[in-house]
């Protein structure tokens, strides 16, 4: 055998090519890192100053108090799972009509275009924006938060639904439109049982997001739990914070475990 | 039944898939169109129930040109042309009975088959071609729980149980092993006969053709090469169709005891012919 093949040396062909590029990628990308970096301002004086301030803000939270305010924790709870569920359904079900519209697959391209600029407009803007104008617009209340968190919802979901079209399985769409199938019956019988099963974990999910986000919206004047856990700071009520607190993680948590559960079993 | 007229397929990258194809299939006519892959087979029949839109030329089934027909007509059309696919094609998600019965939507209305309310003719229809393909038993199993062989007969219940006058069928067998490929095409054979359909398969096993087909049609680049019957494949056409290759195992050994009796006698019979 020749013993020049037996000497011969390989290496991985390198991932950008010219070395011009990379060394002044490279450095550039550290120079830029370090100068941010140093805009940061750390002060060691003013956290070690803050350090003992925050044992005793952590310390006022214990015992957390479920009882004294116990109606007024009710109500925002109350107030702001009518909010998760309304928006999420009211969300998700608009979002349907623009995620088939924003799918390119399916749609012409005007309405393709159209339909990624409501999706991408509504995505711009996060929740507590929306809620803050909407607060401005309609005033106090959970109706403000729900129209929040019904439009942060449109443009969630129509975006993922819209991109999982486009994943879908091109063959099985093309079958059942070689039987003469109408567009409607094509879109339940090859579009739907593709995409059904993520579309339920991911309407779970939002439904997770929702409720977190209703406890941020409320903070703004956007009704629910966040307006308890507001009115309980400014009253320097800690350990009803406290409480408030320990719910919202309880519920996000059976949400959690239980959409686990739902989403694996439409699999 | 089936005319093509001069079709043309430029696809926008500049392709020419099909350049003139000219072709007749009568009633009851089992084709097998061969060619080496890119040769437009794909195209050709994709063109025909126009899931491709051809760039010129004409379509005509019973006479009714079908390259110029508008959404509603289309739809019609395509309820007489059963397809069946190399990766079967079933809905992964839906059971047996929902893709078979996918193959009636054409016929039913939308909130029919919505509901799955089919109209019971149609299920008892499907009940039978299942059992005609073996499958009686996996009725409400899902599509993605069966084997490939299996696959392809819930996709040949789906095409005929549109009533089709003619199958369009693309490379049934390229995803399955030599032995169910044989049933799979014995089965679409069979089935042809019985309801004297006129069928189009595409296959590249051009022994599989030449035991199941009475006529081969050969495509090359989007041309047609050959046009008789499976007996006339000599290694000059082969090589034509396929390019420079020994072709002479391909053409005389085929594993006879696969075969049924008919079949061997038929083998016989083309072999005395071609001797």
């Amino acid at each position: 055998m020749n013993k020049n093949i037996q000497h011969r040396t390989w290496k991985r062909p390198p991932f950008i090519t010219n070395p011009l590029l990379k060394w002044s990628l490279i450095v550039g990308a550290s120079l830029y890192l370090a100068l941010a970096f140093g805009t940061i301002d750390f002060d060691w004086q003013r956290i070690a100053d803050g350090a003992p301030r925050g044992k005793r803000f952590i310390a006022s939270f214990f015992p957390p108090d479920f009882l004294t305010r116990s109606s007024a924790i009710l109500d925002g709870i109350f107030e702001s799972l009518w909010m998760t569920v309304t928006s999420t359904v009211i969300g998700i079900a608009l979002s349907i009509p623009i995620g088939l519209g924003a799918a390119r697959n399916l749609a012409p391209r005007a309405v393709y275009l159209l339909c990624r600029a409501i999706v991408a407009l509504s995505r711009t803007f996060p929740e507590i924006i929306l809620a803050i104008f909407f607060v401005k617009l309609f005033g106090f209340g959970p109706f403000a938060g729900f129209l929040a968190l019904s439009l942060a919802t449109i443009g969630f979901y129509g975006k993922l639904l819209a991109e999982d079209i486009e994943d879908m399985d091109p063959v099985q769409a093309e079958a059942v439109r070689a039987t003469g199938a109408t567009w409607w019956q094509w879109l339940i019988y090859a579009v739907l049982p593709q995409v059904l099963p993520r579309m339920i974990g991911l309407g779970l999910y939002r439904f997770d997001i929702n409720f977190r986000e209703s406890a941020v919206v409320g903070i703004v004047g956007g009704g629910g739990i966040g307006a308890t856990l507001l009115t309980a700071f400014d009253r320097y009520e800690f350990d009803s914070a406290a409480a408030i607190l320990l719910i919202i993680i309880a519920i996000v948590m059976v949400v959690e475990y239980s959409s686990g559960y739902i989403r694996r079993w439409v699999q | 039944m089936l005319r093509l007229e001069n079709l043309q397929k430029q696809y926008k990258t500049g392709d020419r898939a099909l350049k003139g194809i000219d072709l007749v299939v009568p009633k009851g006519q089992v084709m097998a169109l061969i060619g080496p892959s890119g040769a437009g087979k794909s195209t050709l029949i994709r063109c025909v129930n126009r899931l491709v839109d051809p760039t010129s030329g004409h379509v005509y089934l019973n006479d009714m040109d079908i390259t110029h027909l508008g959404y509603r007509g289309l739809r019609v059309a395509r309820r007489r042309m059963g397809m069946i696919f190399q990766e079967y094609a079933l809905v992964e998600r839906l059971t047996v009975m929902e893709n078979v019965l996918s193959g009636r939507l054409g016929y039913v209305g939308f909130w029919r088959s919505y509901f799955r309310k089919f109209p019971q003719s149609d299920i008892n229809e499907a009940f039978r071609l299942l059992e005609r393909v073996g499958l009686d038993n996996m009725v409400d199993k899902r599509a993605d729980e069966l084997s490939g062989g299996q696959r392809q007969r819930v996709g040949i219940a789906r095409a005929l149980i549109q009533n089709p006058e003619l199958l369009l069928v693309d490379e049934p067998t390229a995803s399955l092993d030599p032995k169910t490929s044989r049933q799979i095409m014995r089965l679409i054979s069979e089935l042809c006969q019985e309801r004297q359909l006129a069928a189009i398969i595409n296959i590249h096993d051009v022994l599989l053709a030449e035991m199941f087909a009475k006529r081969i049609v050969g495509l090359k680049s989007g041309e047609i090469v050959y046009d008789g019957p499976p007996d006339g494949l000599s290694p000059e056409v082969l090589t034509t169709i396929y390019g420079e290759e020994d072709w002479t195992a391909t053409i005389d050994h085929v594993d006879e005891e696969d075969l049924t009796e008919e079949e061997r006698r038929e083998r016989e019979r083309l072999m005395k012919k071609s001797s």
